[in-house]
């Protein structure tokens, strides 16, 4: 027998990092996974198409549907999240609509976190009033929220592993056990941990999705997204006719019934993808894998300089206050204790105080990113190099003062994502946004 | 106790992926979307030799389906289930008596008996998994789809 795969040993999270998903293409003997820049595939024989297009056989059709440079990146990316498969799509947003719009139809409820990315909370009320479903934002912080939202029709919860930019920590294991009391599945973003700090099904979570722009891809070059699936969710418990019943779309396929734990994701990949179309660019595929070879170096690097920088920002008389969920006697230190113990990741909130500038806090905001030299001001998180972004006067200068405040945000709140850069020179850069604020004093 | 994944061996799988030449398939069903359709197809497909064993048919997947293990006329290498629970016992003696090489129980086939008297007989063990799975996984295809194998290694393999 081939005894290449003789798991007589379990690889580690690094190794797997570099390994996982990407065995040596055999046609040419590649080492690196190729580009396989290429729309379609030719069929062996008409046998075999057959065979492809019911599903009977693993193989390529389209690539709108599946390629080998973007599977080797979904194989890799679910195995360091310790689940069954992965389907990529085109960004996050792609990934978070389509994992939903597999298991929901209209007059469905969903329960979902208040304090979610702002994308996400705009994409679910729109999704909402498009499809007929019902929403929930509560404060996740507190399991009774979760609890007392549930409904007869409540159909998935929805929470982020590291609330954006509030760094909320959630508490996978408690959300997911009242998730499954009620026969739902919990579905959780873990762009902000990576697989590498957090995997939320190890606590109990049934679908992860990631927006792998961020720290996955990690050099700020493509747009990408994924779902991962756990594979243990009971999806014919009769709560969830839409994934369990006999799918029109192939001559009456029961999808969960034939392929057991695969098959959310075979729907997921063979209905959702092939109908909606969000799929991912083999080329973005190969950067996304790049990254992911150095996620666990990255990611080492990038929670010791948001320690350090946040540190500190919190010994300043300047700054009223540091929103890092690891700093010590912070709000979320059990829970970072036990879902993020490797660092609680890279992007946070720090309050100016403002006063003394003649804008006030929003004023001073603005004095502190024109003070910027390495730091970049653009609005995306988890990239090699820092950034940084001033919400009130960019993402959500629509907004005022009581409004700002009901997101979570105030006037003078600075959005940091740190990078991976020496972070002496980082706290340098911050220096320079303390002294444009006073440059700016009268 | 006996759990499922004392059944589910990486080793043994993949030696009977590798050794398997018949296949006898208890409850092989001709309607082509249910799972042990597919399973029956794939394996075919494959060059494994199928062996129906269904009493309510007379063929399936254009193979002679015989009433029970005892009736099929040559070795089996592995037989492999798809029925309730309560049903494998009885077709783990008869593996056993048939001198079959393995029991193969298929997703939420869990039977610890049926496993204990095919083991005690000498008879390899697989339990909770799907052989089109565990063949995709190690020798097929099942990576073009994004799942996770969890097979690690930088070998060239024949092309």
């Amino acid at each position: 027998m081939n005894d290449a795969y003789k798991p007589d040993h379990a690889f580690g999270f690094h190794t797997r990092a570099i390994h996982a998903g990407a065995r040596p293409e055999p046609g040419t003997g590649a080492r690196a996974t190729p580009i396989y820049q290429t729309s379609s595939y030719v069929f062996e024989d008409p046998e075999s198409a057959a065979a492809y297009f019911n599903l009977q056989e693993y193989g390529n059709t389209y690539s709108r549907i599946m390629n080998p440079t973007v599977a080797a990146l979904e194989e890799r990316l679910s195995n360091l999240e310790g689940g069954i498969g992965a389907v990529a799509f085109a960004s996050g947003l792609a990934a978070q609509s389509s994992a939903l719009f597999t298991l929901l139809t209209p007059g469905d409820h969903i329960v979902a976190s208040a304090a979610l990315y702002g994308g996400t909370v705009t994409q679910l009320k729109h999704l909402a009033r498009k499809l007929a479903v019902e929403l929930t934002f509560i404060d996740p912080d507190c399991l009774d929220n979760w609890r007392g939202a549930l409904r007869d029709n409540t159909k998935i919860l929805f929470g982020e592993t590291i609330g954006n930019p509030g760094g909320n920590v959630l508490d996978i294991e408690g959300v997911a056990a009242i998730a499954h009391d009620a026969g739902i599945p919990l579905l959780v973003d873990n762009t902000f941990a990576t697989p590498y700090l957090c995997r939320p099904m190890e606590w109990g979570a049934d679908i992860v999705v990631h927006s792998v722009t961020k720290f996955v891809g990690g050099h700020g070059t493509s747009i990408g997204g994924a779902v991962v699936e756990s594979g243990e969710f009971d999806w014919s418990n009769g709560r969830f006719p839409i994934v369990a019943d006999p799918s029109p779309a192939y001559h009456g396929l029961a999808f969960h019934e034939t392929f057991g734990g695969y098959g959310y994701l075979m729907k997921l990949r063979a209905e959702t993808l092939r109908d909606l179309g969000g799929a991912m660019s083999p080329f973005n595929a190969f950067l996304f894998m790049q990254g992911l070879e150095t996620l666990p170096l990255r990611m080492e690097r990038h929670v010791a300089n948001a320690v350090a920088v946040a540190q500190w920002l919190g010994d300043r008389d300047d700054v009223v206050a540091v929103r890092h969920p690891a700093l010590p006697g912070g709000k979320y230190a059990d829970l970072v204790a036990k879902y993020l113990p490797k660092g609680a990741g890279a992007v946070f909130c720090f309050d100016l105080a403002g006063n003394g500038h003649p804008g006030g806090p929003r004023g001073a905001g603005m004095a502190f990113i024109r003070g910027m030299r390495l730091f970049s001001h653009l609005a995306n998180v988890g990239d090699a190099k820092s950034l940084i972004i001033h919400p009130a006067s960019t993402t959500h200068r629509q907004l005022g003062d009581d409004e700002l405040h009901a997101a979570g945000i105030g006037p003078g709140t600075i959005r940091l994502s740190i990078g991976i850069e020496d972070p002496e020179d980082l706290i340098w850069d911050l220096e320079q946004g303390f002294k444009s604020i006073k440059e700016e004093q009268p | 106790m006996t759990l499922a994944s004392d059944y589910q061996d990486p080793e043994t799988i993949q030696r009977l992926l590798h050794g398997t030449r018949t296949l006898a398939i208890v409850g092989l069903s001709p309607n082509h979307l249910r799972a042990s359709n597919f399973v029956g197809f794939y394996a075919a497909r494959h060059g494994y030799r199928i062996i129906p064993v269904n009493p309510r048919e007379e063929e399936v997947l254009g193979e002679k389906s015989y009433p029970s293990l005892s009736d099929v006329p040559e070795q089996i290498d592995v037989v492999d289930v798809f029925r309730a629970p309560a049903a494998v016992p009885a077709i783990a003696e008869e593996a056993v008596a048939t001198g079959a090489g393995a029991l193969w129980l298929q997703f939420g086939v869990i039977s610890p008996e049926g496993a204990r008297i095919a083991a005690q007989a000498g008879l390899d063990v697989v339990m909770d998994r799907c052989f089109k799975i565990e063949h995709a996984r190690y020798i097929g295809r099942m990576h073009v789809l994004g799942f996770n194998t969890d097979v690690v290694s930088a070998r060239r393999e024949a092309f």
